[in-house]
């Protein structure tokens, strides 16, 4: 690389001739250091019992008990459960119709219907959560949506459905929302790794006589298992993490839902805000970063054995 | 060649892709359509594709309160040409410094950058650091500073680039002729990076035009009304509903919150709020695209 032969050609830099360079990159330094670093100190939050008149430093020490409150809870459950689940739903849902619409874009003879259908697909995810809630009540809005004065209709169902209020049908909408809105940037991905796969293989296929199908499963996929892996690693990582708008947007907070749609991040968010416990929401905050932690570099190990040009750090 | 199998291929593409486009833009058409639908005709029959009475008062309102929601949009693009703009200029500088990894100490800078990426203090301390360290609620610092202003993900796309696609032969002639570094970077690398500063420059734009989440936390509707932007406006309306809706079902009697606009307000309220990004989309979107290939692909 060519950096590395600048090396070698200077082994004897002198570090103070390369002061522009710490000049560039103290702002950036700072920024990381209010925006990223000095939280990390915060987490120390968890383990007192914080008394405001005291300040961080002067509140007393409450060693575990925070955490142990917190999980006597049915909640610390549920939010866990709510959160592992959607994330695996999305990863597998939102994988497959990524690969999906990869393949059949790529297989797509007019290169004018392949830009038009990517440009719509990647449409939702350019919108905010909030706009999304919009989309969403739109359809489900109690009195005023499509789905109850005209799809349900049209579908000789006769009564109306408090969507809104009905708990037991979120777990879908959530997954399919999340996947329209996710789709065209996961697509995109992978649409340009299955482009990187040269022509000769197929050719080569062709002639021996294999099927479309065998194409795919036995070039393009084996093919597009290094991106897939990247990704994977990336949402395992993530495993403990939840898109905040998703969960609270568009499900407009609503109280009858939270059995199946509170994620941690809506009861970190719910404790602090709105109850003001500072005990509990941090707890569970810390208790998610440090989970959080943890996978990602397990993920990374592991990967790094199997196939480590893939690996992330 | 015309095969059977290739046939059944395009059209079974076109069909599953048709669906997927389809389910995305319908949403979009049934909420333009229901800003256009009269009111009390949707309280009645609801949104619909085909409404049996249209009208432009959801529109006439907006141009009404124009000074609440027209004042909200103009918070949105300034905080979004701030942010944007000091953003790309923290980000670049500190993307080229991290890319020069035989200068002491960048390798460990940039594992600062990248363990940001997988540690998190969380929104407890976060919260509890930028309001009580640095006193930013009700401020416009609390849309601008908090998460956006450099972003981990975008500096590495940026170092990225630096490093590969900019030969460092072209630095080392322009050092021979006398150049400094800071003269290096500004004449040499910045023009040559043009298209990599559009990509970060619209994801991170992107970004600030969406965000609702600062808004939410650090600004309170008595002290800092005046920094709402357009999406906190449409996060405080859906609160609002919320709101009414559980004070209503629980008999609560009297109720605190404001009286929310109809539905059909909302929905114009919210294409608004889109219309820019919908208008500009195009426009930008091979931007978009690079930037999402550039990170998601390992090199």
């Amino acid at each position: 690389m060519k950096t590395s032969e600048t090396i070698k050609i200077k082994s004897k830099r002198k570090w103070y001739r390369d002061w522009p360079y710490y000049l560039m990159v103290l702002p950036g330094l700072l920024y990381l250091f209010v925006n990223n670093y000095l939280p990390m100190f915060g987490i120390v939050i968890a383990f007192k019992k914080l008394d405001f008149s005291k300040g961080i430093f002067g509140s007393d020490w409450a060693g575990l008990n925070n955490f142990k409150f917190l999980f006597r809870t049915k909640d610390a459950w549920t939010i866990t459960r709510n959160t592992i689940c959607y994330n695996i739903a999305f990863f597998l849902m939102g994988t497959i119709a990524a690969i999906l619409l990869a393949i059949l874009i790529s297989e797509l003879r007019s290169k004018r219907l392949s830009k038009l259908y990517q440009t719509i697909v990647l449409l939702p995810f350019l919108m905010s959560w909030v706009v999304v809630s919009y989309l969403v009540f739109a359809f489900l809005s109690a009195d005023t949506g499509f789905v109850n004065n005209t799809l349900l209709r049209i579908l000789g169902i006769d009564k109306m459905i408090n969507w809104y209020a009905t708990k037991e049908y979120w777990p879908f909408i959530l997954v399919f929302v999340y996947v329209l809105k996710s789709v065209g940037y996961s697509m995109i991905i992978y649409l340009s790794s299955i482009v990187g796969i040269s022509q000769d293989y197929y050719e080569a296929a062709r002639i021996d006589g294999a099927s479309k199908l065998k194409q795919i499963r036995y070039i393009t996929l084996p093919l597009i298992k290094p991106t897939f892996i990247t990704l994977f690693i990336l949402s395992v990582g993530q495993v403990f993490r939840s898109d905040f708008g998703l969960f609270y947007q568009v499900t407009k907070n609503s109280g009858p839902l939270y059995e199946y749609t509170r994620t941690i991040d809506v009861y970190v968010y719910q404790a602090l805000m709105k109850n003001s416990d500072y005990s509990m929401s941090s707890a569970a905050s810390v208790y998610q970063s440090i989970i959080g932690f943890v996978l990602i570099v397990l993920a990374n190990q592991f990967i790094k054995k199997y196939q480590a040009s893939s690996a992330l750090f | 060649m015309k095969t059977r199998e290739y046939k059944v291929t395009q059209v079974l593409a076109h069909i599953i892709c048709l669906l997927f486009s389809i389910s995305a833009l319908l949403p979009f058409i049934l909420m333009t359509i229901g800003s256009f639908t009269d009111d009390t005709w949707a309280s009645l029959y609801g949104f619909t594709f085909f409404p049996g009475e249209w009208s432009l008062d959801a529109y006439r309102y907006i141009i009404m309160k124009w000074e609440v929601i027209g004042k909200a949009y103009l918070m949105t693009i300034i905080v979004t040409l701030i942010g944007t703009s000091v953003s790309l200029v923290l980000s670049t500088l500190f993307a080229y410094g991290i890319s020069k990894t035989g200068v002491k100490g960048m390798k460990v800078i940039s594992f600062l950058l990248i363990f940001t990426m997988l540690f998190n203090g969380g929104l407890v301390s976060t919260y509890y650091s930028y309001v009580r360290i640095w006193g930013i609620k009700d401020t416009i610092w609390a849309l601008i500073v908090p998460g956006h202003l450099m972003n981990a993900f975008n500096v590495v796309l940026l170092r990225n680039y630096f490093t590969n696609s900019i030969p460092a032969s072209l630095e080392e002639a322009a050092k021979i002729d006398g150049a400094s570094i800071f003269k290096s970077f500004l004449s040499v690398v910045l023009p040559l990076s043009k298209p990599i500063l559009a990509t970060v420059g619209l994801m991170t734009g992107l970004g600030y035009w969406n965000d609702w989440q600062n808004g939410l936390y650090y600004l309170s509707a008595r002290n800092g009304s005046q920094y709402y932007t357009i999406q906190i406006i449409l996060n405080n309306i859906n609160e609002n509903v919320t709101a009414l809706t559980q004070a209503i079902t629980s008999n609560i009697g009297a109720v605190n919150a404001v009286k929310p606009p109809s539905v059909t307000i909302r929905m114009a309220i919210a294409v608004v709020g889109i219309l820019p990004i919908v208008i500009a989309y195009p426009f930008f979107q091979r931007y978009f695209v690079k930037g999402i290939t550039l990170g998601g692909v390992k090199e």
